[in-house]
């Protein structure tokens, strides 16, 4: 039964449609395992049951058709999903029930894949270590020494039931590097595609003008087998980009020959563990033994995207959280009046970082204060894309590491706001730029903990950074090394 | 900038947050690191630097003006914490 879930999705769909494997013994095989891992916290809510009917149903009726055909999946708990609880980790939207479906989910259905339940994250995807979720922290299959680690941010549930076998792949969303830094802190594939290639249509929204979903997987060929399916126009969602549809996983290709690869000076940061300078010292060669040239490049501004991300992004979340005021959904707290009920409600439903973030993001948008930092913020993040598209002029992809460090230990960072969103140094200039990258696992550190390199590419050339991706981990050829010590 | 008691009750007014002492002296102290933090952006020259605020660069469409049966008004209502026929009930604005 392990071995079931031990397949990658193009295997586990390819076993399906030959009928070398039942949809049913495939639904069961995840069901039992995450009835046996609830130690890792992952799921805020399970739809097993009728997980297993819809796979009788594909199997009674030969619905073989969709490429996702019988594939068990589960999703980040920021995607609606229609009549099963979708709450964003936070308990404001505690019993919210979505009458609709999100756009990308509804096409995972449309492709006969199955829900498993819904990933716990980090409240409104407001964090780095899955720390802030309403519903307790997720725990990395990863171990240090026997001790618990957090299984990285906001996609943490995704990263941690992709790494433990608990869901066949899943779609997470990525603000600031919610899909990147979480898939290196447990050794998985995490995809954020160019903004507009995925439809936010039905996704909780933190930062509208960042905010993309992407897949998270075990491997490359996943990914480009996800983005082919959650990828595509939807005229619901007025960012979504009406272009040609990709035809990533047919398209992969792991020569790589010629292709220019930029190094970023400016991405070799203070106190830097020695051990990510050395795996990103080995990808530059892995690369280079593929036939790749490598080129230095320069990033001027990468020092201020962080600082402009933590105007941008609680400026966006603190317009959109507006509407959390306890009359149309979720939670309610009472009060005197009408305001007093409203303050009560957002004081007592959001946890202490999204309040946070609400209150800088009120303050920097307030008047008297919108030109010196939000503005000015918009001002920098055209420098920083600016950055790229000079860049993008004499290489194809950027080379870079995933995150400064390996997994850290729960309750580490949580006292310091600051440490905790410094984990997102290397991730957040792509979302202000709104490109695509890639995160590969490609190496342990001396505890045995994945790292990740990150491979980012020019706007709407996923192809070029899953086709790097591809070589790479050919070069690498990485085994997991989780062991279910929680079972 | 520095951020002191009064600020803090301004923003949690305006932000509809309600606010204590406690929660005020926890944020005076988060705020003022996250402001000094991204203080940095002073650092650089911005004149006459466009601001970005969408990296989307298509134009808006318009679509044909069909009616669509989307969301029926028993299943949003049945999301409400509090709701009375087809309304939602909230305290009492008018005196």
């Amino acid at each position: 039964m392990s071995e079931i879930t031990k397949l990658t999705l193009v295997e586990l769909t390819k076993k399906i449609k030959s009928k070398e494997l039942s949809a049913l013994e495939t639904a069961n095989a995840y069901v039992s395992r995450i009835k046996k891992s609830k130690k890792l916290n992952t799921f805020v809510t399970e739809t097993l049951d009728q997980a297993i009917a819809s796979a009788k149903n594909i199997d009674d009726k030969n619905l073989k058709s969709g490429v996702l055909a019988g594939a068990p999946i589960a999703v980040k708990d920021l995607f609606c999903t229609k009549n099963v609880q979708t709450t964003a980790s936070s308990k404001i939207l505690k019993n919210f029930i979505p009458p609709y479906e999100s756009t990308v989910t509804s096409k995972l259905w449309d492709s006969g894949a199955i829900l498993l339940g819904k990933l716990n994250c980090d409240e409104f995807a407001m964090g780095s270590s899955n720390e802030t979720s309403a519903y307790g922290n997720v725990i990395n299959p990863y171990q240090k020494n026997g001790e618990h680690l957090v299984p990285g941010g906001s996609s943490g549930g995704c990263s941690s039931a992709v790494s433990a076998n608990l869901t066949s792949s899943t779609v997470g969303t990525d603000t600031g590097g919610s899909i990147r830094q979480p898939a290196s802190f447990t050794g998985i594939v995490g995809l954020k595609p160019t903004y507009g290639r995925c439809s936010r249509w039905g996704i909780i929204a933190f930062a509208s003008s960042l905010d993309q979903a992407g897949p998270m997987t075990k491997d490359v060929s996943d990914s480009a087998l996800m983005l082919d399916v959650i990828s595509g126009y939807d005229e619901k969602d007025s960012t979504s980009a009406n272009i040609e549809k990709g035809d990533f996983l047919n398209s992969l290709n792991k020569n790589i020959k010629g292709l220019k690869v930029g190094i970023p000076k400016e991405y070799i940061v203070d106190n830097m563990p020695k051990e990510i300078q050395t795996l990103w010292d080995k990808g530059i060669e892995w690369m280079k033994e593929s036939g790749a040239i490598i080129k230095n490049i320069s990033l001027p501004n990468t020092k201020y995207a962080l600082p402009t991300y933590y105007i941008i992004a609680p400026a966006e979340a603190s317009s959109n959280l507006a509407r959390y005021d306890g009359v149309k959904y979720g939670f309610r707290a009472p009060g005197k009046d009408l305001i007093e009920m409203y303050e009560n409600t957002r004081a007592e439903g959001f946890g202490n970082e999204v309040k946070r973030r609400i209150m800088i993001g009120t303050y920097v948008l307030s008047s008297g204060y919108y030109d010196a930092y939000y503005l000015k913020a918009q001002q920098v993040r055209r420098l920083i894309k600016n950055d790229f598209d000079l860049a993008f002029k004499e290489v194809d992809t950027i080379l870079t590491p995933t995150a400064p460090s390996s997994a850290f230990k729960i309750g580490d960072k949580t006292n310091d706001p600051i440490s905790m969103y410094l984990n997102d140094v290397f991730t957040v200039p792509v979302n202000l730029a709104g490109l695509p990258a890639i995160s590969i696992p490609a190496g342990f550190d001396e505890f045995g903990l994945p790292l990740g390199l990150q491979l980012i590419g020019k706007s709407f050339d996923e192809q070029t950074i899953l086709n790097s991706a591809y070589a790479l981990e050919e070069k690498i050829s990485l085994k997991s090394k989780v062991i279910d010590w929680w079972m | 900038m520095t951020i002191n008691k009064e600020a803090v009750k301004k923003i949690s007014k305006l932000s509809r947050i309600a606010s204590n002492d406690e929660f005020e002296t926890s944020m005076i102290k988060d705020l003022n690191t996250i402001l000094k933090f991204v203080d940095q952006l002073n650092e650089v020259d911005t004149k006459d630097i466009e601001p970005l605020s969408s990296v989307v660069e298509q134009k808006l469409f318009q679509r044909e003006d069909v009616v669509k049966k989307m969301n029926e008004k028993e299943e949003i209502l049945k999301n409400s914490p509090h709701k009375n026929e087809n309304y939602f009930v909230v305290p009492k604005v008018i005196e």
